[in-house]
């Protein structure tokens, strides 16, 4: 397409690309590795007037999310990234971004969680913040990161939510690979300006943002019964359950705009006629399809389900995917610990008293950074499968590539 | 699947040569490019690898090249340190920034090994920066001389994306030097 053009790049490239394209208007962002070269890019096209945004720089992540709060309540588009530790410091005002119903999109270019101090890749960090009430979408290469933020800011200012646009660090924020980047005008035409904002501040119309609200609903100043607590948390449950309707609908409407589509809530390799699911989400789906490959060369009918919504979880979707399989491994990149991965616990619950459900097992690999091939995943299959044959209906998660011994 | 490792120290511009080098490849045809530093802490003039990988097809492999048919090396006092030929394999191509010939360097005979003054062609340009001749660019004329899986018209392009006006010029000088001094 000519309004399109073929550039290798990163994946903080694609991220700093799709915000650009996206003509955020407020920029708050600190800097920590791996999402480091999101803010530098952005910080130099502000610098040269490539985009006329605000880049309002902070001392730590906790104010960078409190200048996009604020940004975002008065109507601004606005955008921010960061990593593992730089989002456990914002952790507050994660949760008060959802709660308080703002559009924001953060980019998170998933880093393990310290302690020890280690700056690469696994998905502790977002897993961390699963329940904040943010919409969490997980990418598995960098064209999928470009276009997912354009979506994330159309879905966010659908429902209300703040939207999180998650993809590996390293393996994705540090990867060139070549993405199709479209030009302004195309560009424009998925995404226009933000709509009328939530909230406006009005000198004529002085009102109390971020009131407290206690238990009960109770009337207001003029008498008007008002919600309490409950009912506004209430009400964001049920706009994040509606992003299960408004994810798909958005991704359609990217492809009628730039002829690519993302599989919405997932999306799945070779599973037509797949007996084995793997299941996971970013980037290791984009290895899984690699291993399936070699499964299927052996015989075994292997397939991949990725989930791109975590959050929302995609319940139906799944059962829908999934019934009729004999089992699904899921490999997670973290860990809830004292119990197991959570995605897996997540799809074990989805497939709870479905009848005809697959067996759900579950596999934790890559954290901290530790490679993960394609060889490995398939390995993992393979025991899996291994133990199904020799009657195992249940099984510990299988730690991948772990060396405990010496 | 072309797979490439890239052997270089802190600073000395290996995951630069990687990425330019992917970009010269999608220019060149490869409709699949990956390139990926060593992930870890850098630290100048430690021993850092980086991985590139070339096909007509997507890539969907996003771990380290472990079995490289290709390996840069980008400093020759590497190949007493880092073990630059492990994993690599029988029939593949090793380039080597030196100025000694190839068969002194005492390196597996199962391997092509090529050679190229990659910092004389930095030097005779003036790529110096901080006193460390800067050879991220002028590699990529001893890649496409060795191995034929790109143009020096495309590494051209792709340096003249990375960098602009004079510093285009100068870098791209370097690899058309690299490019001719190339010996196997």
């Amino acid at each position: 397409m000519a309004d399109q053009q073929m550039t290798v790049m990163t994946g903080n490239e694609a991220a700093a690309t799709a915000a650009k394209l996206a003509r955020v208007q407020v920029i708050a962002a600190y800097p920590i590795t791996p999402q480091t070269s999101v803010v530098e890019t952005l910080a130099a096209w502000v610098e040269s007037g490539e985009l006329p945004a605000e880049f309002v720089t902070v001392e730590s992540e906790h104010s960078a999310l409190s200048v996009c709060i604020a940004a975002s309540t008065v109507g601004a588009r606005v955008f921010t990234a960061t990593s593992a530790n730089g989002l456990a410091y914002m952790n507050e005002q994660v949760w008060w971004a959802a709660g308080a119903r703002l559009p924001i999109v953060m980019g998170l270019a998933n880093r393990a969680m310290a302690a020890p101090w280690n700056v690469l890749n696994d998905q502790q960090d977002s897993m961390s913040v699963r329940d904040a009430g943010w919409v969490q979408l997980y990418c598995r290469d960098n064209q999928e990161i470009l276009d997912t933020f354009l979506q994330a800011f159309r879905i966010a200012e659908r429902i209300n939510v703040p939207v999180m646009v998650c993809y590996d660090g390293f393996l994705l924020s540090h990867t060139v690979m070549p993405v199709s980047v479209p030009d302004a005008a195309m560009a424009d035409a998925f995404l226009p300006p933000r709509p009328a904002p939530l909230t406006v501040v009005d000198p004529d119309d002085p009102r109390n943002i971020g009131a407290v609200t206690l238990a009960d609903p109770r009337a207001d100043a003029e008498g008007t019964s008002c919600h309490g607590y409950m009912e506004i948390r209430a009400l964001h449950h049920q706009a994040l359950l509606s992003a299960l309707d408004v994810i798909p609908q958005v991704d359609e409407e990217f492809a009628a705009v730039f002829g690519r589509a993302w599989g919405g809530l997932t999306w799945e390799y070779l599973l037509d006629d797949a007996d084995v699911v793997l299941v996971a989400a970013g980037s290791l789906g984009t290895q899984l399809t690699v291993a399936a490959e070699a499964l299927r060369a052996e015989g075994m009918k292997a397939g991949v389900l990725g989930i791109r919504s975590y959050r929302p979880f995609p319940v139906e979707a799944l059962r829908a995917k999934l019934v009729g399989r004999k089992g699904a491994l899921v490999f997670d990149k973290a860990l809830s610990y004292g119990y197991e991965g959570p995605i897996c616990s997540d799809l074990r619950a989805a497939m709870c008293g479905v009848n005809d459900a697959p067996l759900v097992f579950g596999a934790v690999c890559g954290l901290g950074g530790r490679d993960v091939s394609p060889e490995q995943l398939a390995d993992a299959a393979r025991r899996a499968v291994a133990d199904v044959h020799a009657g195992a209906s249940e099984r510990p998660t299988d730690w991948i590539n772990l060396h405990l011994e010496g | 699947m072309h797979e490439v490792r890239w052997h270089g120290r802190g600073g000395q511009g290996a995951v630069t040569s990687a990425k330019i080098l992917a970009d010269a490849a999608y220019r060149s045809g490869f409709e699949g490019v990956t390139s990926q530093p060593s992930f870890g802490a850098e630290r100048r003039g430690a021993p850092i690898t980086a991985s590139t990988r070339l096909a007509h097809e997507p890539i969907r492999v996003l771990s380290q090249v472990t079995e490289p048919d290709i390996v840069v090396v980008l400093d020759d006092s590497l190949l007493a340190v880092a073990n630059a030929t492990a994993g690599m394999r029988p029939g593949g191509v090793m380039i080597v920034n030196t100025t000694v010939a190839a068969a002194e360097l005492g390196l597996r005979d199962d391997v092509r090994v090529v050679t190229s003054d990659v910092t004389g062609a930095a030097e005779a340009v003036g790529l110096i920066v901080s006193g460390q001749p800067m050879v991220s660019t002028a590699i990529l004329g001893a890649f496409a001389a060795a191995t034929g899986l790109v143009t020096m018209e495309n590494v051209e392009a792709a340096i003249g994306h990375a960098f602009k006006g004079s510093a285009a010029t100068r870098n791209i000088d370097a690899a058309r030097i690299s490019y001719e001094c190339t010996r196997a």
